[in-house]
Parts: C-alpha cells; sequence; structure tokens
C-alpha cells in the first residue's frame, strides 16, 4: 500500500509539475499567420492517433512516406487513455505535429486552441466544398477551421444472414423501421440456445448514443441544439426509441450482457455469430467477416422509418506547439486529394472523407460500401464543446440517463438527463 | 532531546586564539557538514522537485482558471465553491469513505490473521509467508487487469468454474453487473494484492515483542486470548498505527482498481474522488477544479495522518 500510494502521489506530483511548469515557462507558439504553403522539404512529422484509428493513421503515412520527403511517423495510445495523453502533452507544450482525435472531441480541442487555425490553408483547397462537412463543422470554433476530416466510421445496422436464413428470414430484406428490426430480432432470438436477436452496448454512453441516435434523427427528433449547449434528450422521440430497446432487453431477445457491455467486448460479441441484428460501427464489417460470419448491412431506420446515421470517425489537425506547420499542412492536404481517399481509404474499403468520391472504382465491388458512403448525406455528426465530459465519459449524466431509460425509471430519468446534460453542456 | 558540548569547541574558545590542532578539526568537522548535506541533497532535490514544487503549484493552480494552454487567470474562490455544486464530487466522497471502512477493516483483519499464521517458525513456513507476499511482485494496473480478465463472462475462467459447481448460473457480470458486486471484486482485488505486504510490517511487530514477555504471561497462567489481548495488541500498537495510517491514506486515493475493474460503475456507484479530479483535469480539462479538489482531499489526509501519527507517537511515548 505504500508504495501504492507513493506511485500515486509521485505520479499525481509529475503530472502537475509537467503541465504547470510547462505551461508557465512557455511562450508564444506562433499559432497564426506565417506561410500558408505546404513544404515538402524532408521534415520528419510526428502523429498521434487513437488505437480504433492506428490502421488508417498508418495506411495514410506509408503512402504518403513513399512518394514524399517529408515523413509521418504515426503513434498510436489506447482508445480510453488518448484524451487525458492529449491534455497532459498540451501542458507540456510537447503536442505533436499532428494529432486526430474522435471527431465529437474536436470542438473542446478547438476551443481549447490545441490545433493551429487552418481557415485560410483549407479555404485555398479545391476541394474545399466536397470534405465531409459535418466533420469540418465539428473542427470549427467561433467560425476558425481548425481541423479536417481524417477517417469515417458510420453506424449501420448489421445483420447475420445465416441466422437469418435459419429463423426463416429473407437475408435480402432487413428491415426498413426500427419496429421491424425489432420484430426480426425477435424471430431470430426464436432459434434459442446460445443465439440472441440482438446487442447493445448498454453501459457504454458512446456505443448508445452512435447506434440510437440515428434513430431519434430519422424519426424527426433531435439530441442537442445547434450550438451544443441544451440537450433534447427528453423529447417523445428519443423515449420512442429507448422503449423500443427496453422491450428487447426485458423479453430476453437482447442478450444478457448488453446491460453491462461498456465498449471493450462489443465487437467480440457481434464476432461470435450468435446476434441476429445489431447497429454498429461500418468499419466492424471487415473484422466480423473475417471470423467466417456472413453480414448484411442495412441504414438505422426511425420505429415508422427513414434512415439516418452517427458519422464519427476522427478528424485531425495541426498540433498548436508544432514548428512545422507547414509540411504537417502538406500531409493534411494530401490526405484530402483523390490519390489518397481512392488508393488508400477506399481500397482498404474505408469511408471516404469526400462527398464526391462516395461512389469510386472500389466501392462497385461490394454494393453494401455503396450503401454504407450514400448514408453520409443523410448522417449527423453532434457538436458541443463538452461532448466527453457529458456524454462519452463513464462518468457523464448521459450514461446515467441511458441507463435510466433503459432499465429503470424512463420518464424520470430522460426529465432528469435533459437538466444534468445541459448543465454539463453549459459548464465553462 | 538532549544537548551535547563539543569539548573542542569550548577548549578553543577558552584559549581565546585558534591553536595549530584545532584547525584541521574544525576543517574536518566542516567538511563532514559538507558531506552530510552532499549525501542529504540528491532526495532533497528529489522531494523539492517532485514534492514540494508540484504541492506550491497545486495550491496556486486551484486559484485559477487554468487552460491548457492560454495564461492562467485568477478566479478564486470559484474553484472550490464550484466543488459544493459537483453532484459527483458528493457521491464519490461517500463512495470513498464507504470504501476506506471496508477495505481498512478487511485488510487489516486478514494481514494480522496471515501474521500471526506464520509468525513462528515452523517447517514450510517460509513457503507460506513467500506465497502470500507474491501478489506484491505484480504491478497494481496489471494486477487489475488481470482480475478484470478473470471476471469476465467473454474470456475469464471464474463463471465457468463456478457455473459447473453449480454456484451460478447464466450470465454473471461481477464488475459491473450491479453495485455491490462491482465493489466486491474491487475490494477482493485489494485484498489479494495487499495482505501480503501489511502481514509483512505486522510480522516485523510481532517478532520484536520480547519471548520473555510470553514466557512471563504463560507462567502466570494466561491462556492465549489473555496473552493476544493483554500483550500482543498493545506492544503492537505502533506498528498497527502505522499500518492503519498506510491503509486508510491509501484507500482515500483510490484509483487504478476502480478505474480499470469498474470504471466507476455501474451508475457511478464504485467512482472515487481521484476518478473526479481525473475527470475534471482530462476530460473537462479544468485544472484549476481538479487542483481545487487535490487541495481539499490533501486537506483531509493531513488531518488523518496527524490524528493517526499523533496516537502513534503517543502509544511509542
Amino acid at each position: 500500500m505504500a508504495r501504492y500510494r507513493a506511485r500515486r502521489a509521485v505520479a499525481l506530483a509529475a503530472a502537475a509539475l509537467l503541465m504547470t511548469v510547462a505551461t508557465a515557462c512557455g511562450g508564444d507558439d506562433g499559432a497564426t499567420g506565417g506561410d500558408q504553403a505546404a513544404v515538402d522539404d524532408g521534415a520528419t512529422l510526428t502523429l498521434w492517433t487513437r488505437a480504433a484509428t492506428e490502421a488508417m493513421s498508418k495506411a495514410y503515412a506509408e503512402a504518403y512516406n513513399a512518394t514524399h520527403k517529408n515523413k509521418v511517423q504515426v503513434t498510436a495510445y489506447p482508445n480510453e487513455e488518448y484524451p487525458a495523453k492529449l491534455a497532459s502533452a498540451a501542458g507540456a507544450k510537447a503536442l505533436p505535429d499532428l494529432f486526430a482525435a474522435d471527431v465529437v472531441f474536436a470542438p473542446q480541442y478547438a476551443s481549447q486552441g490545441l490545433w493551429l487555425d487552418v481557415t485560410d490553408r483549407f479555404g485555398a483547397l479545391d476541394v474545399k466544398d466536397k470534405v465531409a462537412p459535418a466533420h469540418v463543422r465539428a473542427g470549427t470554433w467561433e467560425g476558425r477551421t481548425y481541423a479536417v476530416p481524417h477517417t469515417i466510421d458510420m453506424s449501420v445496422m448489421l445483420y447475420n444472414k445465416d441466422l437469418y436464413t435459419r429463423a426463416g428470414l429473407d437475408p435480402e430484406k432487413p428491415p426498413t423501421t426500427l419496429k421491424e428490426f425489432a420484430e426480426q430480432a425477435r424471430a431470430v432470438d426464436k432459434l434459442g440456445g446460445d443465439v440472441n436477436g440482438t446487442y447493445f452496448g448498454g453501459n457504454c454512453g458512446g456505443c448508445v448514443e452512435f447506434t440510437f441516435w440515428p434513430s431519434v434523427w430519422a424519426a424527426g427528433g433531435d439530441v442537442l441544439d445547434d450550438k451544443g449547449t441544451n440537450a433534447r434528450v427528453d423529447s417523445p422521440e428519443m423515449a420512442e426509441v429507448f422503449a423500443l430497446y427496453r422491450s428487447l432487453y426485458e423479453e430476453g431477445v437482447a442478450a444478457p450482457a448488453s446491460r453491462d457491455e461498456a465498449g471493450p467486448t462489443w465487437l467480440g460479441a457481434l464476432q461470435n455469430g450468435k446476434i441476429g441484428i445489431a447497429p454498429g460501427p461500418s468499419v466492424w464489417l471487415g473484422l466480423i467477416e473475417e471470423k467466417g460470419v456472413k453480414m448484411g448491412v442495412a441504414p438505422i431506420s426511425g420505429p415508422d422509418g427513414g434512415e439516418s446515421t452517427f458519422v464519427g470517425g476522427d478528424a485531425i489537425g495541426i498540433g498548436a506547439t508544432s514548428g512545422k506547420a507547414a509540411q504537417a499542412w502538406d500531409f493534411l492536404a494530401w490526405t484530402m486529394s483523390d490519390e489518397a481517399q481512392v488508393e488508400v481509404v477506399a481500397k482498404n474499403k474505408g469511408v471516404p472523407t469526400r462527398t464526391d468520391l462516395a461512389s469510386n472504382k472500389y466501392s462497385q465491388a461490394d454494393e453494401r460500401i455503396v450503401l454504407i458512403n450514400s448514408l453520409m448525406a443523410k448522417g449527423r455528426t453532434p457538436y458541443a464543446r463538452n461532448f466527453n465530459a457529458s456524454f462519452n465519459d463513464p462518468q457523464s449524466p448521459w450514461l446515467q440517463t441511458v441507463r435510466g431509460a433503459l432499465f429503470d425509471d424512463a420518464a424520470a430519468a430522460l426529465a432528469k438527463g435533459n437538466a444534468d446534460i445541459t448543465k454539463s453542456l453549459q459548464q465553462g | 532531546m538532549t544537548t551535547t558540548t563539543d569539548p573542542t569547541r569550548e577548549r578553543t574558545a577558552g584559549a581565546g586564539a585558534t591553536t595549530p590542532a584545532s584547525r584541521p578539526l574544525r576543517r574536518r568537522r566542516a567538511r563532514r557538514a559538507w558531506l552530510g548535506i552532499a549525501y542529504a541533497s540528491p532526495t532533497a532535490a528529489m522531494v523539492v522537485l517532485f514534492f514540494l514544487v508540484p504541492l506550491v503549484l497545486v495550491g496556486w493552480m486551484s486559484l485559477h482558471r487554468w487552460p491548457l494552454l492560454a495564461p492562467p487567470t485568477l478566479n478564486a474562490p470559484d474553484n472550490f465553491t464550484g466543488i459544493a455544486d459537483n453532484d459527483l464530487v458528493r457521491s464519490a466522497t461517500w463512495f470513498t469513505v464507504k470504501y476506506t471502512l471496508v477495505i481498512t477493516v478487511l485488510l487489516f483483519a486478514i494481514s494480522l490473521g496471515l501474521a500471526l499464521l506464520v509468525q513462528h517458525r515452523r517447517p514450510g513456513v517460509g513457503m507460506f509467508r513467500t506465497a502470500f507476499l507474491l501478489p506484491m511482485a505484480v504491478g497494481f494496473a496489471s494486477a487489475s487487469l488481470l482480475f478484470l480478465g478473470l471476471l469476465s463472462d467473454e474470456i475469464g475462467p471464474v463463471n465457468d468454474l463456478l457455473g459447473r459447481l453449480g454456484l451460478v448460473d447464466g450470465y454473471v457480470s461481477w464488475t459491473s453487473g450491479s453495485a455491490n458486486s462491482a465493489l466486491t471484486s474491487a475490494v477482493v482485488l485489494v485484498l489479494w494484492r495487499f495482505a501480503g505486504f501489511n502481514m509483512l510490517i505486522l510480522l516485523t511487530g510481532l517478532q520484536a515483542i520480547p519471548p520473555e514477555i510470553y514466557e512471563a504471561a504463560r507462567v502466570d497462567g494466561a491462556g492465549r486470548w489473555q496473552t493476544f489481548r493483554r500483550i500482543t495488541l498493545p506492544l503492537m500498537r505502533p506498528t498497527i498505527a502505522l499500518v492503519l495510517t498506510l491503509m486508510v491514506t491509501g484507500s482515500l486515493l483510490a484509483f487504478d482498481q476502480f478505474w480499470i475493474l469498474t470504471r466507476g460503475g455501474p451508475d457511478n456507484s464504485t467512482t472515487s474522488l481521484v476518478m473526479v479530479i481525473y475527470r475534471e483535469a482530462f476530460i473537462r480539462l479544468d485544472l484549476g477544479s481538479a487542483a481545487a479538489i487535490s487541495v481539499v482531499l490533501l486537506g483531509v489526509l493531513v488531518v488523518f495522518n496527524v490524528i493517526q501519527l499523533g496516537v502513534l507517537r503517543r502509544r511509542s511515548n
């Protein structure tokens, strides 16, 4: 216990020291002005990313390094620890030249000035109007652009074609409404044994917002106001979506582990091929099929129809303390080029960050990819400065709301949740 | 405290002049003093750099609005008044106190039990002492991950084993199923990890009691329970106070086990105070507020330690 206490004390002290000394001693970071041109002069650029995005970041870097003098070195950190890593690095004025972050955290980082202002550089790009608008908005703070899209991940319905056939459902006819989704999940669940109709992350704020909110949007509801300072989670649309998932859990159609799923074993649960249909990230399509499970893809719909998606993924910008802004921009501008979007992203079955490249020579080979790419125009990326603290963090008021709405007094949870989330969103 | 007079100095002063013989002595003494300072300086530098400076800075930070990159601005006492409005701080304080009570009682009882079991030299006792201490060799974060894996319904063997024994039926989530099971998982982890270490400290206390006292008690006809209550416990008081201080301080600063094992859930039921500090600093990026909670927690710890060390000193005397 003594060593444990000592280690904690030293760690806290060191973190505080690092942050404070560095903040106190730091000078001008050259955040604005200077040469706007992209430079390729053989500089070595450091790029940080979270584990979930590592593969795509490395694919970008590899292709860029092969054709440019600049060299990009990618370092990935565990997803949960990444925000803390960035905050410590910022406090120590030791941010990397480039860093990516979950797109929903982008307004917070932009407002804190962790990325360089790239408004003029981005404005000079020929393709600026074709770059995923929801992502660009997320990287904007007070009218200035700080980040651009890096990877795109959207929420879709993923269903197991073999289980659909066994349950007597047509594997080519996925649900077009959320009510149909529930019926099909019930049908698959009747197979019994260790097969379950559906699965969701009932103890994971990020998982629920990613998979439930599109149904709310498809029904014409909203979750946040435009400025991201007022919650709208007490809407009838939200209540209806929660009620539907709640009934699936109570009937035992959703796997019992749905209640405790905090995220880490979510993918594994879908990979074992025992779940009929579940909303999840589009990038998991390949990861689930790797395990020999034949999957179909459908848009997430509202209770009575419509379709939408949560346009997630990562945004990327130039670290505010970097001295190689021109070289870093050379890389960022290249990632938005046709070459990078088609030969790196589309070739690896990713979703292009350019709306005009949704249909490309690689996507045509798989109609599911065409469907996923086409959803971007219908999807949304919620925008709020305090998004992480209000929605994604395990201690967020949103997770309390989710738990109450799914497993306790739903009406009270949504009403109280709306007030708590609004308070959290408005905190300075 | 006793004072000693230096005969050399008195002689020198009495002579009224520096004699040739005393000069090398004084030089040697000065050299020895410098040597002492040199020996102590690495530790002193570390204490100043990693304890005093951060301590002052955290106090300073708690009086400011402290953005990550922009210059700080004075906002005292907002960071402190904000603590009262923070519901999470309230629930985390209550939980941390509850956890501290549970862990201190259980950990102390088990550590003392283990120490009493292995205090005498008998064949094979060395093996048991080593076995009890061995979990200390595993880093605490690694141990937490190990338990997370073992208790997982997906990949861990515990549920399969209990299922085969007929003790559980179907799906059970130990780390997030209910507030009690989550707390129990963390308590079992901490007991497993730290009981051996506390046993070792208590063992040194036990072995410092002279065997003659026990013999005298036996001659006087004292039974086992009487011997334990009248001799072992009173003579162990300094050691017990030390162990309790370590346990209480460690528990009030609990973080790793809950951060890794339960993520503070379910429903914030296992969110400790240090986790709230972490959330304020690294999720909300509000370093001033995090520093203010740290300062309050530090104050509570200082009060606890002063009381406990006061007891320790009184008993020692």
